[in-house]
């Protein structure tokens, strides 16, 4: 419980990013795994803005943070555009099933 | 302990709850929502660190638009009729393991390696300086993010209503 420094918002971020990687093995339903990498992308944004108060960064490291923001949100929306499609040839979204293309 | 670590061990644990309900609930609803109050969180710790126009875009565009995404995703991929909107889990024993080896990975670089860690003067409202950084110096990637987002509109809209053939 010491003076709140860099350390402690790494430490978050590392949880974080556990947790993601967690999320997107152990879950069957593709937007579960679309869950688990938003916790990964907020996880290095937490890095990017820390490093930018803390380190040599400056402000830079705030813009990036932002870009990270923006592809994030493209990457969801074509994700989900792909998960609907998916679900309507398959009617099912659980990614451990969709194995057509072993055949 | 001032009111600055207060806060900051109150966003930490809103958003690793949040997060760690995120991941192991078996509805996909809970987790939804949870990832807003997992979003909240890390908005509260970019507060903290002074970038305040990161967390009004955090705000914005996590909460507004990308969670708004996902539970229309989640409606849609799910029969309403379907009482329970369950998800299944695999690989359970395997996943912890390998996390719990990464994370200890992670945690130690995190803790042991040698920081430069002063805190440096950021001015005290970004807005005017990121707004000055994007129109000069990250004038090319600004405008390429802008077409990004058209493709993506675009591309999107037409992946997920190829219904005609």
């Amino acid at each position: 419980m010491a003076q709140v420094g860099l350390t402690h918002f790494l430490v978050v971020s590392s949880i974080l990013f556990s947790l993601g990687i967690y999320g997107i093995i152990t879950r069957k339903n593709a937007v579960m795994v679309l869950m688990g990498i938003e916790l990964i992308l907020n996880s290095a944004n937490i890095n990017f803005v820390a490093f930018s108060k803390f380190g040599n960064l400056g402000i830079n490291g705030q813009i990036v943070a932002l870009f990270v923001i923006i592809l994030a949100a493209a990457e969801a929306a074509v994700a989900l555009a792909i998960v609907l499609n998916i679900y309507k040839t398959y009617t099912k979204v659980n990614v451990d099933e969709i194995d057509h293309l072993k055949d | 302990m001032t009111l600055y670590d207060i806060l900051f061990y109150l966003f930490a644990v809103i958003t690793i709850a949040s997060a760690f309900v995120v991941v192991t609930t078996k509805n996909v609803i809970y987790s939804g929502f949870s990832l807003l109050l997992t979003f909240f969180g890390v908005a509260g710790i970019y507060v903290l660190l002074g970038a305040d126009f990161l967390a009004i875009v955090q705000i914005m565009v996590y909460v507004g638009g990308i969670l708004i995404l996902i539970l229309f995703g989640v409606m849609l991929t799910n029969k309403i009729t379907d009482v329970d909107i369950r998800t299944g889990t695999i690989h359970l024993l395997p996943a912890a393991v390998g996390v719990g080896i990464l994370f200890g990975a992670l945690i130690s670089v995190m803790v042991w390696t040698d920081w430069k860690s002063e805190p440096v003067e950021l001015p005290v409202t970004t807005t005017y300086t990121i707004g000055r950084e994007l129109l000069t110096n990250y004038v090319l990637i600004f405008v390429l993010l802008g077409l990004l987002l058209l493709v993506v509109l675009i591309g999107a809209a037409s992946i997920a209503r190829r219904d005609k053939e």
